[in-house]
């Protein structure tokens, strides 16, 4: 197998991940914060790219307006509940009350008005945050190919070149356009921290763009559930100064092997990838070669108890 | 001669199915044992395997559900474990175990508890509610039940022989496909969902049929209880859904089966397409499920509160607005999928606005309580619980209806959160409603009030404690059905979610020994009356248990509330009224149609899972020839003389008039 890239610049990129959240963890720890919530951000609500940004906005003001009627109205059932029990004798009884115009009236249009604020937000919201629009930049995007894999993300960055498996690096401040697609079964692509899941699916291309804000390590991951190794299918994503980024494309060019039909038809197989490495040469037309087809896809299990036809199993 | 069939199927390697397989086997032999000894094999035949009673198999349907609901649960209780343990390691279940494990348990919640709860509870009650002596096509129904069965049969042999589907509760191709899951498990999967969607199926048309064909004269459609509209409008969805279900699996099976490729990567396959059609059931499934939940709530809360439904015309639009909605907003199950903002957007609105018809709902029980005299029973406590519950878990519903919400949240454990906050907070508390509520006029006797109200307060904390924390985690990036995770942060989380299902386990302990202890005590706890909530709907006027014929002279509706009514005008006259003229009374015969066809259709989904191409066509010729038997037969019905009606009938005027006595002052 090819080997791992060690062509990393500096110290900051060498960072593993784990090492970092264990770092957040014993934070915590030390800041015996009484609700977890404030201490370790979940990752969604605390997003450090624009797109994730405005969608945790999206999130919290929808929440609002909901809870505005949500509250009351548990508060309400409870009271309603509590005061009119049976043994409630200062309670008054009306056998007979089962209508009344003005209560229907308002009974209707409460949620009436709630979803029409809410569609709004939702209609403005999809069209602003559609995973296909481009962000608004000075800077041009970068271009980054993404294919899902049995059970690895392959990244292929077309413009340098080169690729990597399991491991994304890309300049902080600068929008990326990525375009998905899967060798097999259908994975997602989602960065919590950076903003929007995408499908990536067999034959058909998705896009998605994102930016990280500033630098750091974020965690990615398949979210949609694609076989027995799937709970591996993530990923690490740095984003990283422009020259830092800069010196990356360099040094991955300077080692690994080079992609090219014969190597992706290994790397299609199924199997777990839990060292991340880098291809020195990318060929630029392959992930065409993978939507079109042209490179078959990927083959499913070859291996079972007592046969593949009866229970399958992935030999490692 | 047996196709791919041989010992090398069974998972000799795995201890837990083996273990479990036994475990199952010695109870069933013990069961099968005393039912022999104790001789009462001809009378299971006669009074229930081929009873047509709508009452005998609606009372099946529901103890079906309870039965799958303890291997549901089993299921719920190994992945809860399993997410507890897998912190940097592989846990106990390797993924291609827990992997059936998370479908099984989905396919099973939803399939062969959530929906026989609900069919059982409308069977039950929908011909009772409406003054009728059984539904349209009484040997029908038992034929849909019987499917139902043989679909719960064969997930339950996957466990054993072979394997279950490792592609989620919706085989998602191209992971479902022959290429990706060349295994048995997928094939259990779609015959199970084959053969008993065909059962429910013919449900929907019987009920549906029943609901606008035979009532009670003078119960015209805006004087049936809620419970009865919200049956027709699930009825009506089943009718509309159940077809594309099948449709699309038999599309699936054709793929898997004869190579064609109508969702495969190749030649021209386009998964796009299942993923609509799956949600074009899928979605309003879940309104299948919840509508009679909502009826149930409703027909509870007005009895509870000693009143009737507020705004019963609101309500009813309410249902048919929600029934006609649920089909206009299955994309919002893939806006991940890269649709286009104006698609997304207007899914997403769509999906909002069947919040709205909800909320009314919410707000109706609301002032149905208000001005009440709300009377703390257990069905009571488990509607109470849904209000609060089923609003958090609707407003968690519509965050994720708002599309860039959804692209932060899908498929997260926030999402798992939800469905489990409505379908376990609405549907299942429904159920556990409609159970407590209607069991003494199923078995003539209470349920023990005590250990019912302790377990209601097991599975309510029990609920919050797991699935709280799965939002929380939701929120930090967790996707589902991980087999196992190295982020610190989920963890604590999900310490707690597992010991939130150790408490729901407490309440299902509960429940079973208080179904236990209340057949024990069944004589402190008998209900003479036939009515012992002070009932508003007609199920109420016959005696409990309730005679085969239900109504020894059918009724006359002259009201709302068919049977308050009654009572009022009984009180008002101090006696309940002239006795009526008795007649003889042609009830429908019992029929093996139903078990004998499920019986072929075992036999048949299950070589066709194995390829044994042989017994497949003996099979097919079988349930044919059972079919043709039955359409062929001469005597459909047997008449009950009107002596023994009139006896019938005596006793339980009897006990009502004192009934009424007594309770003369406190309606």
């Amino acid at each position: 197998m090819p080997a791992r890239s060690d062509g990393l610049p500096d110290r900051e990129l060498l960072l593993p991940g784990r090492r970092s959240t264990r770092a957040r963890v014993a934070q915590c720890a030390v800041l015996l914060a009484p609700i977890v919530l404030t201490a370790c951000q979940p990752a969604v609500l605390d997003p450090q790219g624009t797109v994730g940004i405005a969608e945790k906005t999206i999130l919290i003001d929808s929440l609002a307006i909901m809870l505005a009627i949500v509250v009351p109205t548990i508060v309400a059932t409870f009271i309603f509940a509590w005061w009119f029990r049976a043994s409630n004798t200062r309670a008054t009884y009306l056998p007979n009350w089962e209508y009344s115009g003005r209560i229907e009236l308002i009974v209707w249009s409460i949620p009436l008005l709630v979803i029409m604020l809410l569609g709004g937000v939702a209609w403005v919201g999809s069209h602003e945050l559609d995973p296909a629009k481009p962000l608004i930049s000075n800077t041009p995007p970068l271009e980054v190919q993404v294919v899902a894999l049995d059970w690895k993300w392959l990244f292929i960055y077309p413009g340098q070149r080169i690729a990597s498996v399991n491991h994304l690096v890309v300049p902080a401040g600068t929008p990326i356009h990525f375009s998905l697609t899967s060798a097999s079964v259908m994975n997602a692509f989602f960065v919590p921290r950076l903003g929007s899941m995408i499908y990536t699916m067999n034959g058909m291309t998705t896009q998605l763009n994102l930016r990280a804000d500033a630098p750091g390590t974020f965690r990615g991951l398949s979210s949609h559930y694609s076989g027995d190794g799937f709970s591996d299918m993530h990923f690490e994503v740095q984003a990283v100064s422009a020259q830092r980024f800069a010196a990356w494309i360099d040094a991955t060019r300077g080692m690994g092997p080079s992609l090219d039909a014969k190597s992706y038809a290994a790397l299609a197989r199924q199997s777990v990838i839990t060292t991340p490495f880098t291809f020195r040469e990318a060929d630029p037309d392959l992930f065409q070669q993978i939507v079109t087809q042209q490179l078959p896809p990927g083959p499913g299990p070859q291996t079972g108890r007592p046969n593949p036809s009866v229970s399958p199993r992935t030999e490692d | 001669m047996l196709g791919k069939l041989s010992w090398a199927a069974i998972p000799l390697d795995q201890p837990i199915p083996l273990f479990t397989a036994a475990l199952v086997g010695v109870v069933i032999v013990g069961v099968l044992a005393w039912v022999t000894l104790k001789g009462w094999l001809p009378y299971l035949w006669r009074e229930w395997i081929t009873s047509v009673d709508h009452k005998r198999i609606g009372i099946m349907y529901i103890l079906l559900a309870m039965v799958m609901l303890l291997r549901g649960f089993a299921d719920a209780i190994m992945m809860r474990s399993q997410q507890a343990l897998a912190f940097r390691s592989e846990g106990y279940l390797p993924p291609e175990h827990y992997d059936q494990i998370f479908s099984a348990h989905g396919t099973l919640m939803i399939f062969f508890v959530a929906m026989p709860f609900v069919i059982g509870l409308m069977n039950f009650v929908m011909p009772l509610q409406l003054g009728v002596r059984d539904v349209a096509f009484p040997t029908l129904n038992s034929v849909s039940f019987w499917l139902t069965a043989t679909g719960a049969l064969l997930v339950n042999i996957s466990l054993v022989v072979g394997e279950f589907a490792r592609t989620g509760w919706l085989p998602y191709p191209p992971l479902s496909e022959i290429a990706y899951s060349p295994g048995v498990g997928v094939d259990y999967y779609l015959w199970s969902l084959q053969i008993s969607g065909v059962g429910t199926l013919l449900t929907g048309v019987n009920f549906v049929t029943t609901v606008l064909k035979i009532r009670a004269t003078g119960m015209t459609l805006m004087r049936m209880p809620m419970f009865c509209w919200t049956t027709l409008a699930s009825n009506l969805l089943i009718v509309a859904a159940f077809p594309i279900l099948t449709a699309t699996l038999a599309m699936l099976l054709l793929d898997r089966y004869v190579g064609f490729h109508f969702f495969t990567n190749e030649a021209g396959g386009n998964v796009m397409m299942f993923m609509n059609l799956i949600w074009a059931w899928g979605h309003p499934e879940v309104y299948i499920l919840i509508l009679p939940a909502f009826g149930i709530f409703s027909e509870v809360i007005s009895t509870f509160s000693r009143k009737p439904l507020f705004g019963y015309r609101s309500m009813v639009m309410a249902t048919m607005a929600i029934c006609v909605l649920s089909f206009t907003v299955w994309l919002h199950h893939f806006f991940t999928m890269g649709a286009g903002a104006d698609v997304n957007a207007i899914f997403g609105i769509a999906s909002m606005i069947i919040a709205v018809p909800t909320g009314v709902k919410v707000f109706n029980w609301l002032f149905t309580m208000y001005g009440g005299r709300v009377v703390y029973s257990q069905p009571i406590l488990w509607s109470i619980a849904f209000m609060v519950t089923f609003v958090i878990g609707g407003m968690t519903g519509v965050l994720l209806a708002v599309p860039p919400v959804d692209f932060v949240l899908h498929n997260s454990l926030f999402l798992v959160a939800h469905f489990h906050n409505v379908i376990i907070g609405g549907v299942l508390f429904g159920a556990f409603a409609g159970y407590t509520y209607w069991f003494p006029k199923a078995f003539g006797f209470r349920l023990h009030e005590g250990l019912g109200k302790a377990s209601f307060w097991c599975w309510i904390v029990g609920f919050y404690v797991a699935f709280m924390p799965l939002y929380v985690v939701g929120l930090m990036g967790m996707t589902r059905r991980m087999q196992h995770y190295d982020v610190p942060e989920w963890r604590p989380w999900l310490l707690i979610a597992a010991g939130g299902a150790a408490i729901i386990l407490v309440g299902i302990i509960l429940q079973i020994a208080q179904l236990a202890i209340s057949i024990r005590r069944r004589k402190e706890l008998r209900d003479e009356t036939g009515d012992p909530w002070n009932g508003r709907s007609l199920e109420w006027a016959t005696p409990s248990p309730p005679p085969a014929f239900n109504f020894a002279v059918l009724p006359n509706v002259e009201g709302d509330e068919a049977y308050w009514g009654m009572k009022q005008r009984a009180r008002q006259q101090a006696m309940p009224g002239e006795e009526p003229p008795y007649a003889d009374i042609e009830m429908p015969r019992n029929s093996p149609t139903g078990f004998i066809c499920a019986f072929f259709a075992t036999f048949m989904g299950f070589a066709l899972i194995w390829h044994i191409w042989w017994i497949v066509v003996l099979a097919a010729v079988g349930a044919f020839a059972t079919f043709v038997v039955f359409a062929w037969r001469d005597e459909v019905e047997y008449v009950i003389p009107a002596d023994v009606v009139a006896r019938i009938d005596r006793a339980n005027r009897t006990a009502r008039g004192e009934t009424l006595a007594l309770s003369g002052t406190a309606p």
